[in-house]
């Protein structure tokens, strides 16, 4: 149960970091606005079911609307950015944090919404093992998968995919080639923000949506870009299955265990701390043994 | 004096008189915001001696400043003349150990890394039910120092966090222009001439990450007294971001370009940007509307020069 909870988590955040990966890995951006397309999503799907009444028309509208502020913030904002002083980044994107956190406080409220399932994805179902399991939660689980080897047939198999690869590995001569990369980096963002924002709509029944929440994602993304290897794509499918199944597991786990060796009260204190501490204790061993992630990008210094 | 000594003297001089001139002119609520601003201001200067001389973009500041306002609030408002060294030893000491291994990497995994600690640090304060877990705590009253109630008084207390900053700065920039400082400076420049020259570059600046830990520890003990209070919110990493920022804004034009210009630049980053957000809040509630873009416009023009 913890475990399934786990992949889903770390399929969510696959779902997140992959295009935050690629644009730290291509262009060298570091977008901090990143989780605030997570945040955009959310509200985005909440507002498509309220127009249209259908969760999938919401989910699509969610994704599309993505796409398009992520192209907008592109036009305006990031590619100014390329090969410039990360600290300008940094204050640039900082800036756009306050801007949409404080724009969706204003148009939404302060107070969390929520996206209510429809009934058809409500129920629960029966797992071989005799376990019920929320329906949503495995679709969601299988799609994020499905996602995951969609992005790898595109990185993989396709044209426009080889032209990522090969930005990622040396951009400036794939400028010589004659490809336009200042649109293919456009491109590159854009899709990440559709990720991110699909990822926030689809969470978005699970979770209270609410200004904030690009923040912690954020940083859980990070940690995933981290021990999967700075631009790997598919370092950050191993490391953000890792990485959710060290938080759901260690909430349960280290709870568990310290029960075992401290008083109860002792074990209920010490625990929940344990547990946040898990997933950053497990990016500390990952960097103490492989400073560059589990799976460096290649073809790069 | 070159044109940027000109600017760095004249901001010096500006962020002097208003610091010292607002306890004259105000003992409400423009005092205590003054306060906070320098106090805020020493967080700043310290992680400009990270970042500036040692180019280490640490995304974690907000950590140091929140572990020395814990390390307060622990000691039960216990004397200054050991809360305050023990604020900065612990931040120092927490500086010391996610350096060991954030220092492994570098440039923007090492943003993430220290990000990821600050984070760490964030959760770890909330589960303090000791501590009133993420509600935090009020301390039980301003610190005494050496016995006396020296800092109960609005501008006393003011006067002292400003003298505190001075110090602080004057401190970071004997460091900086030491032997030392040259070497850090040096594996700023040029990481691998540094270390064929025989420095050992991690060690140089995980010294400069524990003495900006200990900066850190220091604001976090000035803070903690200005609010009385302390919760996980001062760990968060907006906070982290706020720091960045200042020093950021504080660095743009001719204050980046010498030591002084670049301590003096972050000091005067975090008054500016604190009186900036009084400012933009008296204007409208919703002032992040109007501050974020300002922050973008500013960092669009820095790169298109």
């Amino acid at each position: 149960m913890q475990a399934l909870n786990g992949l889903q988590l770390g399929v969510l955040l696959f779902l997140i970091a992959a295009g935050l990966t690629l644009v730290f890995g291509v262009m060298d951006l570091i977008n901090l606005a990143h989780g605030v397309q997570y945040m955009l999503g959310a509200y985005l799907a909440v507002l498509g079911l309220q127009w249209t009444g259908s969760f999938g028309l919401a989910l699509l509208i969610a994704a599309a609307g993505s796409f398009g502020v992520g192209l907008a913030l592109n036009q305006a904002v990031f590619r100014h950015l390329f090969g410039h002083d990360h600290l300008q980044q940094v204050l640039a994107t900082y800036g756009l944090i306050l801007l949409f956190e404080e724009g969706a406080r204003g148009l939404f409220g302060p107070a969390p919404l929520s996206l209510p399932l429809p009934e058809a994805l409500a129920g629960t179902v029966m797992l071989p093992g005799g376990l019920r399991y929320p329906l949503y939660r495995l679709l969601l689980l299988a799609g994020g998968l499905g996602l995951a080897a969609l992005l790898w047939a595109v990185i993989e198999r396709t044209r426009a995919g080889m032209l990522v690869r090969a930005g990622a590995s040396n951009a400036p001569m794939l400028d010589a080639l004659g490809v336009d990369v200042g649109r293919l980096f456009g491109v590159v963002v854009a899709v990440g923000a559709m990720l991110a924002g699909f990822a926030g709509a689809v969470a978005a029944p699970l979770i209270a949506v609410e200004p904030g929440m690009g923040g912690s994602v954020l940083i859980l993304a990070f940690v995933v870009i981290v021990v999967g290897g700075t631009g790997s794509v598919y370092g950050a499918f191993v490391a953000a299955l890792l990485v959710g199944l060290t938080d759901a597991l260690g909430r349960t786990l280290i709870t568990d265990g310290l029960r075992l060796l401290l008083t109860p009260s002792a074990a209920r204190m010490a625990g929940p701390a344990l547990a946040s501490m898990a997933i950053y204790l497990l990016m500390a061993i990952v960097l103490a043994f492989r400073p560059r992630g589990l799976l460096p990008a290649s073809g790069r210094p | 004096m070159r044109r940027g000594d000109w600017v760095t003297a004249l901001v010096a001089a500006g962020l002097a008189v208003f610091l010292l001139a607002v306890p004259l002119v105000t003992s409400g609520y423009g005092l205590s915001v003054a306060t906070r601003a320098a106090a805020l201001a020493i967080g700043a200067v310290s992680l400009q001696f990270m970042l500036g001389f040692g180019g280490l973009v640490s995304f974690g500041h907000a950590a140091s400043i929140g572990i020395g306002a814990y390390a307060v609030l622990a000691s039960g408002s216990g004397d200054a003349v050991w809360t305050l060294p023990l604020a900065m030893a612990t931040a120092a000491l927490f500086a010391f150990a996610t350096g060991l291994v954030a220092l492994r990497a570098e440039g923007v995994t090492f943003l993430m890394i220290t990000l990821a600690f600050g984070q760490m640090a964030f959760f770890v304060a909330g589960s303090l039910s000791v501590f009133g877990g993420d509600d935090g705590m009020a301390l039980e009253g301003r610190t005494p120092v050496a016995g006396t109630a020296l800092l109960e008084g609005r501008a006393a207390f003011h006067y002292a966090v400003v003298a505190s900053l001075v110090l602080c700065g004057l401190v970071l920039r004997a460091l900086a222009v030491s032997p030392y400082g040259r070497a850090l400076r040096a594996a700023r420049a040029n990481r691998l001439r540094a270390a064929s020259l025989g420095y050992d570059v991690t060690r140089i600046r995980l010294a400069a990450y524990t003495v900006g830990g200990a900066g850190g520890g220091l604001a976090g003990f000035w803070l903690a007294n200005t609010s009385e209070f302390v919760s996980p919110a001062i760990l968060d990493w907006r906070g982290s971001g706020h720091l960045l920022v200042m020093v950021i804004l504080g660095s743009l034009g001719p204050l980046g370009r010498s030591i002084d210009g670049r301590l003096v630049g972050a000091a005067a980053g975090a008054v500016g940007l604190i009186l900036l957000e009084e400012g933009l809040a008296g204007l409208t509630p919703r002032w992040p509307l109007l501050l974020g873009p300002i922050l973008v416009v500013a960092a669009l023009a820095a790169v298109r020069r």
